[in-house]
């Protein structure tokens, strides 16, 4: 894109501009009561960052009590409840605010062209909101715990389980309103606040993969917000609802959790491939192939991904038609993800390829989430379906998503932009090695379990007979590899707050708006609101010779 | 390699299992094609586009409408075939055939209570006989259970309040694992146990090891007594509730001048809620059994009215 007047980019090395967002301002107060997206980004970053790593821990921990069969390291119930606070905290404290409340509010304003969200000061509630959710979360891991899984499923969750399921549900409860209010911002800036001549197809692809990730969040999450009033409603005044002990039915409550379930997992992971689509393009120095179609694809996903809730339930008496109805929907929501895979890989054909940090984790995603995506094909075949359901093939597949996709994105996206959120790099090396060691460490942690799944270990199991053993051994091993590779970002990041080479404000000679400001931006974003006149990624390209 | 020393395929004992299997490695091929296609591609591109001196600046490519439609295409149509495959196989998988063993299984907080027709009960195991398609009902006291045997490549949802059927038919004799795959609390990974297929002949002897038993139909029978059923539906009743005869399988008239099919799950909620679907012609005079009757002793009577012969003049299928 280029804009009527980019100021000249200063020659030499590159130094941080002398006032932008982060120094505009100093203490707790310009922080906490800011409206400016690119703070509120950032204290979000920290939040969803902690969560990461107490949910990490609590797996850390499961994992290990998984090296022997017979349970051994902690009892089964505080087993139940390091798996269930691991989902809680991973699903709607890390993984579904992480793109959009970090990057999304960052790079939403920028990469069009705006000087913030269409309502800052509730951007900055939907932070609060975030905040209360979570330090729910936090009281109920700290005091008494939670034993119900992440899936609530009654009438376990509502007449059965003695653990603090009230507190769990109120804290989901606050923060999904958090996700409704950022998905509501982002709506109507996006339709409302663009720069002159930034049309809808001149839009950023991870534009159209928010955009798509923010009519879900209006539309399921008051689903979930309505179910889980419902479970509380069942545990404290004993109405009848889900528990057909007194007049309800379970499968109820399976329905409504999946009609958000089900979206919320493109909710996680929409928002990576469209940090695909951005890194793609800039270390292959090309235009994005088929642009309408991976643009489309987004929509396409959304829309359906409404309507295959039930494929959560071919075992669970559910009418064996309204089963071949999900399934069929559910190879329906396979072909556009198939199509942006493809479009990607086309996309390197005749690039100018290069492998830096974000690049190699974006490479990563796709490789990662071709394999979730086709073990998703799997679990959509109803006949295989009745076998995998409910065992490790499951976490097996979901973990290629939700992190071989959704994490690998977001790792991809922190360090394509971290130079524009800081003004500074990171050590590339470091960077690279951490990339390599998360993609062994995960490989090694879950696709033995895809194996594990198909002998029939069952999911959420404490102990488990000894011939499944020498899989689980491989994947607590690959467990450690893990942790040591997300630790390593947490410490150079940190490291080059303060040591880390300026960056100047496009290092990775990157199109798109938010690379023609200074890094960091000023609290404005732009000096003057630029005039866009061409497309995305409209990168320079080699007139071909006649010999090609 | 990893073959050699851990098992990579479980046991298959059903006469479903192979044809799960079939169409398991039907997907793995059609998966290692495409994993395989894309990441050859990103490999050689990434190898051959590399950035190097002289292509900085890549050539134009175009948009390729054909490749396109292709790549929708091919996977959309592949997903046909493989939905049929997958449907097919799940209708085959959960319609049972005639002429099967009927077992109930009745799940808790967390052990499973299973009983034979003959009367035979065990606890976390389930002898069953080489050959013969098996019919579980199964029934839950309390939260949501699943009963899975990975070597016949079946499992279902074991729901509180409605009876769920599960089939299969075992084709291989030996000790399998069956296990609660619906997280059901504290104790769901000790809710385990074992499936023991046996010759025909084995399995009548271990039928009648052990303390004799009396059918379930019988016991069924003198519960009815005992607790007071016949009063008003015995054979010498008054009229006050209606005849069990022949009742399993009819449909019936209700009050609201709808009909319903009098099958387990009818029989079973008539029982614990009388006056929620009441046959025509008759007073809401029932009292509950909630919390009188087990959900053993319901299937016992289920039995007893499903072994009373048909109305006479009545023809049975």
């Amino acid at each position: 894109m280029i804009t009527a007047d980019a100021p000249a980019l200063p020659t030499g090395a590159p130094q941080l501009p002398r006032e932008h967002f982060l120094n505009v301002e100093y203490g707790v107060k310009s922080w906490l009561l800011t409206t400016d997206h690119k703070r509120i980004a950032l204290m979000f970053l920290v939040a969803v960052t902690l969560f990461f790593f107490l949910g990490g821990a609590a797996a850390a921990l499961f994992r290990l009590e998984l090296l022997t069969p017979p349970g051994d390291l902690v009892s089964d119930h505080t087993y139940n409840k390091l798996f269930s606070i691991h989902g809680v905290t991973m699903v709607w404290f890390f993984l579904i605010p992480s793109i959009p409340a970090v990057l999304g509010n960052f790079l939403v304003p920028m990469m069009i062209g705006a000087r913030d969200l269409a309502f800052p000061r509730l951007n900055l509630s939907s932070f609060y909101l975030f905040v209360i959710g979570g330090l729910f979360t936090l009281v109920v891991m700290f005091t008494g715990g939670l034993d119900t899984g992440w899936t609530f499923y009654t009438p376990y969750s509502s007449m059965f389980a003695n653990t603090y399921v009230i507190a769990a549900v109120t804290g989901i409860f606050i923060a999904g309103f958090s996700s409704i209010f950022t998905g509501l911002n982002f709506i109507v800036t996006i339709h409302k606040m663009r720069a002159p001549g930034l049309t809808w197809f001149r839009l950023p692809l991870f534009i159209w993969a928010i955009y798509a990730t923010s009519v879900i969040l209006v539309l399921a999450t008051p689903v979930l917000a309505i179910t889980l009033t419902l479970v509380g409603v069942e545990r404290i005044f004993h109405v009848g609802i889900f528990d057909p002990a007194i007049g309800g039915d379970p499968l109820l409550f399976q329905h409504l959790f999946w009609f958000y379930s089900h979206p919320a997992v493109y909710i996680m992971v929409l928002p990576s491939m469209g940090v695909v689509s951005e890194v793609i393009t800039c270390f292959s120095r090309k235009r994005i192939f088929g642009y309408h179609f991976i643009a489309f694809s987004s929509l396409a996903i959304a829309v359906i991904g409404f309507l295959v809730w039930g494929h959560h339930m071919f075992v669970s008496g559910q009418s064996i038609y309204a089963g071949m109805v999900f399934s069929m929907l559910s190879f329906a929501v396979a072909i556009p993800s198939a199509v942006k895979v493809f479009n990607w890989t086309a996309t390197l054909y005749k690039g100018s390829v290069s492998f830096e940090t974000p690049m190699l984790y974006s490479l990563g995603f796709i490789g990662l989430f071709t394999i979730g995506g086709l073990t998703g094909l799997f679990l959509a075949t109803l006949g295989i379906d009745v076998h995998v359901h409910d065992t490790y093939f499951v976490i097996a597949h979901f973990h290629y998503i939700m992190v071989g996709g959704a994490v690998m994105g977001y790792m991809s996206g922190i360090h394509f932009w971290w130079p524009k959120m800081t003004g500074r790099m990171y050590p590339d090396g470091w960077g690279r090695l951490a990339a390599l060691i998360i993609f062994i460490g995960f490989n090694l942690t879950f696709f033995p379990q895809f194996i594990l799944g198909y002998l029939g270990m069952p999911r959420r199991y404490h102990s488990y007979p000894p011939e499944f053993q020498v899989l689980n051994v491989m994947s607590t091993a690959g467990a450690s590899i893990l942790a040591v590779g997300y630790l390593l970002p947490l410490v150079y990041m940190l490291w080059s707050l303060r040591y880390g080479r300026i960056a100047g404000p496009n290092p990775w000679r990157a199109k798109g708006l938010e690379w023609e400001t200074t890094s960091p931006p000023p609290t404005d974003n732009f000096e003057k609101i630029p005039t866009v006149t061409e497309g995305a990624y409209a990168y320079p390209e080699r007139k071909e010779t006649a010999h090609g | 390699m990893l073959g050699l020393w851990v098992q990579l395929s479980p046991d298959r004992a059903s006469t479903v299992a192979g044809k799960v299997d079939h169409l398991f490695y039907f997907l793995i091929a059609v998966s290692v094609f495409f994993a395989g296609l894309i990441f050859t591609l990103i490999l050689v591109f990434a190898v051959k586009y590399r950035r190097r001196p002289g292509n900085e600046i890549p050539p134009a490519t175009k948009d390729n409408l054909m490749l396109e439609i292709l790549w929708t295409a091919i996977p959309a149509g592949l997903t046909v075939v493989i939905f049929l495959w997958g449907a097919r196989l799940f209708y085959h998988i959960f319609t049972p055939p005639t002429g099967t063993i009927k077992i109930n299984v009745v799940a808790k907080q967390w052990m499973w209570k299973i009983q034979h027709p003959e009367g035979k009960m065990e606890i976390d195991e389930l002898h069953l006989p080489l050959g013969r398609p098996v019919e579980l009902n199964l029934i839950s006291e309390d939260v949501i259970h699943d009963f899975f045997v990975p070597a016949f490549r079946v499992k279902h949802d074991v729901l509180p309040g409605r009876y769920s059927v599960e089939w299969f038919k075992p084709t291989k004799t030996g000790k399998y694992h069956f296990f609660c795959s619906q997280y059901c609390g504290t104790g769901h990974s000790r809710m385990v146990g074992w499936v023991y297929v046996m010759t025909p002949r084995d399995y009548q002897r271990w039928l009648t090891s052990g303390q004799p038993t009396d059918p379930l139909a019988v016991t069924g029978e003198r519960l009815f007594q005992r607790v007071g059923c016949a009063a008003c539906h015995g054979q010498e009743s008054n009229g006050r509730g209606p005849s069990l005869v022949g009742l399993f399988g009819q449909t019936v008239h209700l009050q609201n001048g709808r009909t319903r099919l009098a099958d387990d799950d009818y029989l079973r909620e008539s029982i614990l809620r009388p006056n929620a679907e009441l046959v025509e012609g008759y007073q809401p005079v029932m009292p509950t059994f909630k919390g009188i009757l087990s959900e053993e002793q319901i299937l016992e009577l289920l039995a007893y009215m499903k072994s009373l012969p048909p109305k006479e003049g009545e023809v049975q299928p």
